[in-house]
């Protein structure tokens, strides 16, 4: 929340890379320590199919995520990327209703997520106004449309070449899901690490008045983000929809929570300026085994919560106590 | 200067409200009779006691996403409490409440003081965590209106002088805290720190403190009102007031309340909530459907927010024409 005694690193890179580079590997040990855990923990663990079921339980928010952590990286919040997937989801099954084709489903899906992309951007970067309000009124308008739409029915009825999104398989147990998840993070690992785009992001997110002085067009990278964040929202529509079959407006509830712990998760600092794609991947992956361990042991979804809940603050709590108890 | 713009901000609030009713009133006369309007405003009285809290924490820069489940929680416990030990005093339980709601906030509080967490990441945390120990303390289960005692259902309900209690303890609210804002050191302080939290300090405020004691305040009223909603709706489960942290969020901004701290009054946050308040109950009167509600709030929260932004604009110098602006 507060802009103004966030510190600005006096030097170059290596101790904040440094940094960086050791929580993503120990996050990395993490993953692998609840692998193992998980392995122990269930017989049904270890089997290629399971493991690929488990992949489901973080591709779709993870594909979110990337642009987030880019998004977040600059300062800013969308809180309705959730809301998106209800509206995205609900223009795709009204699209059904009047006889659409695979072809343009995803055309409806996309196109509504960049709109309401483009909807949080436009208020964000062009009205002045603060994102994480702008997107706590979207994330009701956006559902809230749905609702009006939908009420309490559910489309139904997608035709069944659109399974392939959320159900198909590309090669033996690997998913389409997984492939567009692995593709995805390969493009944003690249748009954020190697890009000009991507130093802007960064440049913002630790001195948003000292990048628009050295040329960079700040409003328009963050229009661009949250245009971003739209569309990718639109993609996981595309594959939740899919996976399901049907839409109701409740779908989706409560994703930005986990959207956004997982890029904190992921090392992502929460007030901007740093963050790394990598540190997202290995978190969706965390995300993903907890959820799918637990899962196995039957422990009840809102139980997960609880973890989910006290990671998030964990993974920020955990350092600063480390640093003030060594003084 | 400020304040004759604050002032003039809650008249056109209470304007709105007016036109509002008077809107209704064209095609429905009994809405606006006197014992539909206080039943409106008995209605209304828990969002305006979170508001209150809430505009207290906005008011220091932070945020309190954790105050439906916090009232979800306290609510959980006292009936609990009430089904094991159905003889316990009222007086009682409306302390165990208020003490355990208090609790909760401070543990908010604590991790946004001591840790440094920013308060968005802290409260979405806890609203997860909140909601997960509600399943694990009742199993899921319900607590049903016949399993809790007649006293305990009984004292929102009880008239006195024309008024449920439920009303008349969101008016004593009002009345204190507008005094605490105005009269108190601490009152002052919550505006000093999120006003400017440099000068803040400078005058010998303690500025993580303060944001301590607004968590406290926020967690206390949510803590009575978890008792007072569910001995009013005479039920208590996991999912009890869900989502309702955004209309609280509405309430507040609408109510002209200022999400960059510093700006904001309790008679804001009341006729904040008293707008939506007339919204909700309004709707199934003039027959739409109560699946608008949601959007139409999300609407309130963006229209409110602009309107804020561009009241409270401060003008900068410009040494750079056709500078954008950087957020």
């Amino acid at each position: 929340m507060s802009t103004t005694d966030r510190f600005i690193p006096d030097r170059l890179q290596s101790p904040l890379e440094r940094r960086l580079k050791s929580w993503e590997s120990l996050l990395l040990l993490v993953a692998i320590a609840i692998f193992i855990a998980n392995s122990f923990a269930s017989p049904y663990f270890l089997n290629a199919w399971n493991l690929s079921d488990a992949t489901f339980n973080f591709t779709e928010k993870a594909m979110i995520a990337f642009a987030m952590a880019l998004l977040i990286i600059s300062g800013e919040i969308d809180l309705s990327v959730a809301s998106i997937i209800a509206l995205a989801s609900t223009a795709m099954g009204a699209a059904v209703q009047l006889g659409a084709g695979t072809p343009v489903l995803i055309l409806v899906g996309l196109g509504t997520g960049l709109l309401c992309g483009a909807f949080n951007g436009f208020l964000v970067t062009r009205m002045g106004l603060p994102s994480i309000v702008v997107t706590i009124g979207t994330m009701s308008l956006f559902r809230g449309i749905s609702y009006i739409v939908l009420g309490d029915q559910a489309f139904r009825g997608y035709p069944a070449d659109f399974a392939f999104f959320g159900q198909g398989y590309v090669f033996w147990v690997i998913s389409f899901e997984f492939v567009l998840f692995a593709l995805l993070a390969v493009i944003y690992g690249v748009l954020l690490h190697k890009t000009n785009f991507g130093r802007a992001v960064y440049a913002i997110g630790n001195n948003p008045t000292g990048a628009l002085f050295s040329g960079i067009r700040v409003a328009r990278v963050k229009f661009i983000l949250f245009l971003l964040t739209g569309l990718m929202a639109g993609v996981a529509a595309i594959c939740l929809t899919s996976r399901l079959g049907s839409t109701r407006p409740s779908i989706a509830f409560g994703w930005e929570l986990e959207v956004v712990t997982m890029v904190v998760l992921g090392g992502v600092n929460i007030l901007g300026g740093s963050g790394s794609i990598p540190g997202v991947v290995i978190a969706a992956f965390v995300m993903g085994l907890v959820t799918f361990g637990l899962g196995l042991l039957n422990v009840p979804g809102i139980v997960m919560s609880i973890v989910i809940g006290a990671l998030l603050i964990g993974v920020i709590a955990l350092p600063r106590l480390w640093k003030m108890w060594r003084g | 200067m400020l304040k004759r713009l604050l002032a003039s901000r809650e008249i056109l609030l209470l304007g709105a409200i007016m036109a509002l009713l008077a809107l209704i009133a064209t095609r429905f006369p009994g809405f606006v009779a006197p014992s539909n309007l206080a039943g409106v405003f008995n209605d209304t009285a828990p969002l305006i006691l979170l508001a209150i809290g809430q505009m207290i924490v906005i008011l220091t820069r932070c945020i309190d996403l954790s105050v439906a489940a916090n009232l979800a929680l306290t609510g959980m416990v006292v009936a609990m409490i009430n089904v094991a030990a159905p003889g316990m005093p009222i007086g009682v339980i409306l302390i165990v409440a208020i003490l355990l709601g208090t609790l909760l906030g401070m543990v908010n509080g604590l991790l946004v003081w001591k840790l440094d967490i920013p308060p968005i990441v802290v409260t979405l945390g806890t609203m997860t965590i909140f909601r997960g120990i509600i399943f694990l303390i009742s199993d899921g289960k319900w607590v049903n209106s016949h399993e809790m005692s007649a006293a305990f259902k009984a004292l929102p309900r009880t008239e006195l002088l024309g008024l449920p209690v439920l009303s008349w303890i969101a008016i004593a609210a009002v009345l204190i805290f507008a005094l605490v804002m105005r009269r108190t050191t601490l009152g002052r302080a919550f505006y000093a720190v999120g006003g400017s939290p440099h000068s803040a300090t400078y005058t010998g405020i303690n500025v993580g403190r303060t944001q301590f004691w607004a968590f406290t305040i926020s967690g206390a009223l949510a803590g009575l009102t978890g008792y007072l909603w569910v001995s009013r709706y005479a039920v208590a489960y996991v999912d009890i007031a869900g989502g309702f942290e955004l209309d609280v969020v509405a309430a507040c901004v609408i109510g002209g309340v200022s999400i960059a701290g510093g700006i904001g009054s309790v008679a804001g946050a009341l006729l904040g909530a008293l707008f939506l308040g007339v919204i909700k109950n309004a709707l199934p009167v003039v027959d739409i459907s109560p699946f608008w509600q949601l959007a139409i709030s999300g609407s309130a929260i963006i229209i409110a927010v602009a309107v804020n932004a561009r009241a409270n604009r401060e003008k900068g110098r410009i040494i750079l024409k056709s500078a954008e602006h950087a957020a």
